[in-house]
């Protein structure tokens, strides 16, 4: 079954064209990489998929209700935005909301979730802590947590690992990964090419705003593509570990 | 330097003017300007006819004037030194809480200023009818309106055994006591004031609970001024007609603010009102 | 429910101090007693005409700013959103002194809220077109400035071409605020506007808890913010709009309530929703008492003690924020 189907997908900012003719599709499972240069689309694609934009064409979630969409999806915009000096577990516990009834206080399903997504991202020592004071990082963190209490079977994150250090980059990957093997799945766009390349089952790259390739990350980062969208040859090497794929030169 | 006033001829301007003020002390003034509401309704009562120049806007007002059919023929001011030093006076007529700064101006312009302090009580009524009438070079007029207002305050006075209690009543909560024109002219009618046992003499803000726990026999209230003013609620507050006293129909303000003969009306009316509770009880 | 419990004390405490505070000087039992049985001495007549309507008004209107306050906080996600601050109130006042100068009031009852309540609405729609959800600090003070300056000038214009001598002298109330010698007519006349406004504001909670995340987080989440904004808009408008005709422009109460109740509440939009309405009239009872006290003879103005209070409050908030806005 899929999780999310885009149709055609097209969208503008201001007069420009942003996004042109995207169509794909999500399964369960899935760890998808969405990968292009700086202004390729890769958050109106996003938006435009989660309907919080006005878009031409189909997107499955967009489609939706609003509250139905909040079980199908959960968003985590790139800004790592905390309004309030909440609590960390306050924090994590408004991902709950799709699934309280109005004015309903939380049950133990919801407890069970946010103590999953905490223990996921190794935050039982934060719980008390007020999110505004921790570290981009450490807010990171809290904020994939958030998205992950929402408990929904796609998880959609722009640039989650923008500004992480190498540790929590590669963490926050894994995890990631690790909803894709238990069924559920991530659309995460991302720059570093290599966490890409050794994290995600499969990656889609965008040129502006036209989907040019899609598929497993040794179809997507081939040296042709790579220097075509990004203007950079690289080094690719599949060894027993994983995928190996290091950006090396600038050409143009 | 052509286009340029010498600075001589201006002393010499103002020299000229200084020397008509001081001769106007010799023979009576010629032209005399009014800034004040109170030496306006004087001033046109004992005035000769084309002696009094100009008054003030205020005195035009039917509200504020007790004499506002007198002051329609009459140029009125804003009582701005400019525009009274272009009305080329020769005296200029002020009440003390006339702007200092345009008092000063006009002495500094060369014009004789006189300056009237405000009635506190009926007594000071006389006195100030013969300043007037000294002022004007019209003592004779000034002596017979005073034996005039003294005959006719005489036959009002009948100090009731048993003074009502009043309360006089204004916009914002404010109330006058005994040592005021109005608290005067309500003691002459033969009533006693709340105020004063409030504490009150010099007048001040009597708080409507207040007023309502003195329990007074009587409420004087102010007017309605036309348009509206919140200031104005506490006059229409529901808890005062809840007290279940007379109110007595508002007393304009001309009545009271003026040390004029014509706050005999204002005794006269507020006799009445005590003589009519009198035969009610 | 530890900080509900104290603040529902709290307010029927100060409920209780307000109604014996006067310059009456009648024990407190007695007074209370006048309160329940209209035994018809003057005493009775105080406390059930003028004291009470009073400690209503407090209450009403204090629960009217704090709540308003918090919620414009939580949807501009700023903590410096307060009704008097960005003009709202001062824009209510101005169209409760249009009701009275044009005579509006005299041909319709409800014309002296329903004004207010249109022109804080139209203060409210333009503070949020100028400084939406993602506008920072700097657009919101702004913006708040050039309303409140202008809302204060056309009310002292208006006030100053009235022909009552008495107008110009109401600027001080309606930019300030008062509770002085208020009746239960103002108490019926405002409560209508104030419940539809509490109702339609106490139901943002969980907009504004998911607002902590931004606007795009929040929608994703299930909330639509077209009917969210709707319903902030129209109840600011109506609580603040029905407060300011009755009582004038009181500032600050939005600013330093919430400010204050944040951190009990654990910086949750929604709980501060109902802990800052019990904490407004908590405060204005206390500041109306205050002004009692202090000056009893003077009407000293609600807006004065709460811009003392207040203001300080606000500079420390704007240092701390200071950042934010270079």
């Amino acid at each position: 079954m899929s999780l999310l189907s885009l149709e055609n997908l097209g969208a503008l900012r201001g007069r420009r064209v942003a996004l042109e003719g995207v169509t794909a599709t999500i399964e369960a499972g899935e760890c998808v990489g969405l990968i292009g240069p700086n202004g390729a689309g890769k958050t109106t694609l996003l938006r435009a998929a989660l309907g919080l934009l006005p878009a031409s064409g189909h997107s499955s979630l967009a489609a939706m209700t609003g509250a139905a969409r909040a079980r199908a999806a959960a968003w985590m915009p790139q800004a790592r935005d905390i309004a309030w000096p909440v609590s960390v577990e306050t924090l994590i516990a408004l991902g709950r909301l799709p699934w309280l009834p109005r004015g309903a206080r939380l049950g133990e399903a919801d407890r069970t979730a946010i103590g999953a997504a905490i223990a996921r991202m190794g935050l039982e020592d934060y719980r008390k802590r007020i999110a505004t004071r921790l570290s981009g990082g450490e807010q990171a963190r809290v904020l994939i947590a958030r998205a992950l209490a929402q408990d929904t079977p796609l998880l959609i994150a722009d640039e989650p690992i923008a500004g992480l250090d190498p540790a929590s980059q590669i963490a926050t990957m894994q995890v990631f990964a690790g909803l894709a093997r238990e069924g559920r799945s991530a659309l995460v766009s991302l720059h570093d090419l290599g966490l890409a390349a050794r994290h995600c089952t499969r990656l889609l790259m965008l040129e502006s705003g036209r989907l040019v390739s899609d598929g497993p990350p040794a179809e997507v980062l081939t040296a042709d593509n790579v220097r075509r969208v990004f203007a950079i040859s690289a080094f690719y090497e599949a060894t027993p570990q994983g995928p190996v794929f290091q950006p090396m030169e600038v050409v143009r | 330097m052509r286009g340029c006033v010498r600075p001589s001829r201006v002393i010499g301007a103002l020299a000229a003017l200084a020397l008509t003020g001081a001769a106007a002390i010799a023979q009576p003034p010629q032209r005399v300007v009014s800034v004040n509401l109170c030496t306006d309704q004087l001033a046109l009562l004992l005035a000769a006819p084309g002696q009094l120049v100009s008054v003030s806007r205020l005195a035009r007002d039917p509200a504020s004037s007790a004499m506002s059919g007198a002051a329609q023929g009459l140029a009125v001011n804003g009582s701005g030194a400019e525009e009274v030093f272009l009305l080329r006076p020769d005296l200029v007529l002020a009440g003390t809480y006339t702007n200092d700064a345009t008092v000063k101006m006009l002495r500094r312009l060369g014009i004789r200023v006189e300056v009237f302090a405000p009635a506190r009580s009926l007594e000071d009524i006389p006195a100030r009818m013969a300043r007037m009438g000294a002022l004007l070079g019209r003592e004779g007029e000034a002596e017979r309106r005073i034996a005039a207002f003294r005959a006719a305050l005489a036959a009002l006075d009948d100090t009731p055994p048993r003074r009502p209690r009043a309360a006089l009543w204004y916009v914002n909560s404010f109330t006058l006591g005994a040592d005021s024109l109005a608290g005067d002219i309500l003691h002459h009618a033969g009533f006693a004031n709340v105020a004063d046992e409030a504490g009150l003499a010099q007048g001040g803000t009597l708080a409507l609970e207040r007023l309502i726990l003195l329990a007074p026999d009587v409420v004087v209230r102010g007017r309605d001024y036309p348009g509206r003013s919140r200031a104005e609620d506490n006059l229409a507050h529901p808890a005062l007609r809840a007290l279940g006293v007379p109110m007595s129909a508002p007393l304009t303000d001309r009545d009271w603010i003026c040390g004029t003969p014509m706050a005999l009306d204002a005794v006269a009316r507020l006799r009445e009102l005590r003589l009519s509770l009198e035969t009610g009880r | 429910m530890r900080l509900a419990a104290a603040l529902v004390v709290l307010c029927a405490a100060l409920f209780a101090l307000s109604l014996v505070t006067g310059l009456a000087a009648a024990p407190a039992g007695q007074s209370l007693k006048a309160l329940a049985i209209d035994d018809g001495t003057p005493l009775s007549l105080v406390m059930r005409e003028i004291r009470l309507p009073r400690a209503l008004l407090a209450v009403m209107v204090g629960a009217s700013l704090g709540l308003s306050g918090a919620a414009l906080q939580g949807y501009l996600r700023n903590p410096l959103a307060e009704p008097g601050l960005i003009g709202i109130s001062g824009a209510a006042a101005l169209g409760a002194v249009l009701a009275i100068q044009t005579g509006l009031v005299l041909t319709h009852p409800l014309a002296l809220p329903l004004s207010a309540l249109g022109m804080a609405l139209a203060a409210v729609l333009l503070i949020l077109a100028l400084a939406g959800p993602r506008g920072g600090s700097i657009t919101l003070i702004l913006a708040g400035i050039v309303i409140s300056a202008l809302a204060g000038a056309l009310t002292s214009l208006v006030l100053n071409l009235s022909p009552n001598p008495f107008a110009a002298a109401d600027i001080v109330f309606w930019l300030m605020g008062s509770l002085a010698d208020r009746s239960m007519a103002h108490v019926w006349l405002a409560l209508p506007f104030m419940a539809l406004g509490w109702a339609m504001l106490a139901a943002l909670g969980r907009g504004l808890d998911a607002l902590t995340l931004g606007e795009d987080a929040a929608q994703a989440m299930g909330i639509h913010l077209p009917r969210l904004r709707l319903l902030l808009v129209l109840g600011a408008a109506a609580s603040v709009g029905a407060a300011t005709a009755v009582a004038g422009a009181i500032g600050f109460v939005g600013l330093v309530v919430p400010h204050l109740l944040r951190p009990l509440v654990g910086g949750r939009p929604s709980a501060l929703l109902w802990a800052s309405g019990l904490g407004g009239a908590a405060m204005v009872l206390a500041a109306d008492i205050a002004v009692r006290v202090l000056l009893p003879d003077r009407d000293l103005k609600l807006g004065v003690l709460m811009a003392l209070v207040g203001a300080p409050l606000f500079l420390h908030l704007i240092y701390r924020t200071r950042k934010e806005m270079a």
